[in-house]
């Protein structure tokens, strides 16, 4: 392709003991693309996905990331207050636990309309209109829009998540695990709402999954970690149709499939 | 006419790494191409690897050796060497495939199934629906199917399904597996009308066809894999 890459990621590593954490990783992500990572809890996915996220630091290598207005920047080379804008306006972080990514004490509604005020909105019928907008988006009930997320089901607070984090049309999202903890009625309508999200909009996506239908089903790209190494890479299908690496084997033949 | 697919000493070898590493050949050594508006029919007996190898000109499998190049935006490009977003952007402009069986999405309808290759490619939803709407016609899907998931739709309903979906786009190289193992008479002369088009407005077919009729309705050259030789049909009807 002849455009640029979104995020360029070298020989990253975070080792909190040795096989614990990830250790040399390199790729690049382009604009548009969904890039998975799968692997059994404790390859060291999620670290990765913190340090990608500049929610943590690297032992070694390097992430820069080309912003909205095309400057190349070296994540852990920003302050503090600039990682955090970026977090803010440019990316999206999608937790597990959407307590982790919500806050649980205002209105679902106002939880859509930070994001918004953080980067400069302040009229409040335009916030009340988007954050309705989105309700809707997400497939929540806009009579719900006041109610705190306490007392939204998991799937509506997960949904709710999503709806805050895509409101400033973020260029990247990063995913752990979204649809972890969920019924299998309510992943389905999760996973083809993000799908449809992510294609709508031309997202970028890292997202990390032990499910491989659901990187199937998301995933462009697959990365699959083992005791913090990367073992395989390449096209998703490819990967999980016919996988070269013993330990993709394993966790590809150790699927049940109804 | 322009030579699409040129594939070239190509082996694979399935490593089954958690049985002892056992090795499974499948085929080596094969050199064939498929050209512009023609029809290669991959034929062999059951195991013999056609679908390996159809599999492998989509970059589903993994070549153990040997080239795979094909023409994309005007030049040949090697896939074997080619980066993920190049295969992917060789899969969205240039390389169809129709699979044997649908991979079915939950609560995706029939008709955004279908859909689906253009809105990636950026048509608008309307022209998309419009376009996905003929082809199911064409191939008897009844309209009150079409807004439902085809998660619960007969074996050869989902196979139409996925072959509206595989020519719902003009892709310059096409790839069938199977299109009409589970079609009845009618429908399976629908895809067989669908290919004829499909080539005669240029793409190059390469195909898997058990049906002998079929086969001998579109096959304008035939690849034997167990002989790895090419016999050229005499299209008599075109």
């Amino acid at each position: 392709m002849n455009t640029e890459p979104l995020l360029q990621v070298r020989n990253v590593t975070k080792l909190y003991a040795a096989g614990k954490g990830c250790a040399d990783v390199s790729f690049d992500l382009y604009p548009g693309e969904v890039l998975g990572i799968v692997g059994e809890s404790g390859s060291g996915k999620s670290t990765l996905l913190s340090c990608l996220s500049a929610r943590l630091a690297p032992d070694q290598g390097s992430i820069q990331y080309v912003n909205r207005e095309g400057e190349l920047l070296d994540l852990y080379g920003l302050s503090e207050s600039r990682q955090r804008q970026l977090q803010r306006t440019e990316w999206g972080i999608v937790h597990q636990h959407a307590r982790d990514g919500l806050r649980m004490g205002v209105s679902g509604g106002a939880n859509i309309g930070e994001r918004l005020m953080a980067t400069g909105q302040r009229h409040y019928g335009d916030l009340r209109a988007t954050a309705e907008r989105w309700m809707a988006d997400v497939e929540l009930d806009i009579d719900r829009i006041d109610d705190k997320p306490t007392t939204y089901s998991g799937g509506m607070q997960q949904r709710l998540q999503i709806a805050r984090n895509l409101v400033t049309h973020p260029r990247l999202v990063f995913m752990d695990e979204p649809t972890g903890g969920l019924d299998v009625s309510v992943q389905a309508r999760l996973l083809d709402l993000l799908r449809r999200l992510v294609t709508e909009l031309g997202l970028a996506v890292v997202i990390v999954t032990h499910d491989l239908a659901v990187a199937r089903l998301l995933a462009q790209r697959l990365i699959v970690m083992r005791r913090g190494q990367v073992v395989e890479t390449g096209l998703t299908d490819q990967v999980l149709d016919d996988p070269q690496h013993a330990y993709t084997q394993l966790l590809v033949s150790s699927v049940l499939t109804p | 006419m322009q030579t699409m697919i040129d594939v070239q000493g190509l082996t694979k070898v399935f490593t089954l790494h958690n049985q002892g590493g056992i090795q499974l050949p499948v085929f080596s050594g094969i050199d064939f191409s498929a050209r512009q508006q023609e029809c290669t029919v991959l034929f062999g007996e059951s195991g013999s690897g056609k679908s390996t190898l159809l599999r492998s000109l989509y970059a589903n499998y993994l070549p153990t050796s040997g080239r795979i190049s094909v023409r994309h935006r005007g030049e040949m490009v090697d896939m074997t060497g080619a980066s993920s977003q190049t295969l992917l952007q060789i899969r969205r402009e240039t390389i169809g495939y129709v699979s044997q069986f649908l991979r079915v999405i939950p609560r995706v309808s029939a008709l955004d199934v279908v859909a689906q290759p253009l809105r990636e490619r950026g048509v608008d939803e309307h022209h998309a629906h419009r376009r996905a709407g003929e082809l199911l016609e064409r191939l008897h899907i009844p309209e009150r199917l079409w807004s439902l998931p085809p998660g619960t739709f007969s074996g050869g309903e989902q196979q139409r399904v996925n072959i509206a979906r595989g020519f719902i786009v003009d892709y310059p190289v096409l790839l069938l597996d199977e299109p009409t193992a589970s079609l009845d008479h009618r429908n399976a002369a629908t895809v067989v009308e669908l290919i004829q088009e499909a080539r005669s407005r240029g793409t190059a077919v390469v195909g898997i066809f058990h049906d002998a009729e079929v086969r001998d309705a579109v096959a304008d050259q035939i690849y034997d894999i167990a002989s790895q030789s090419t016999i050229v049909q005499d299209r008599a009807v075109s």
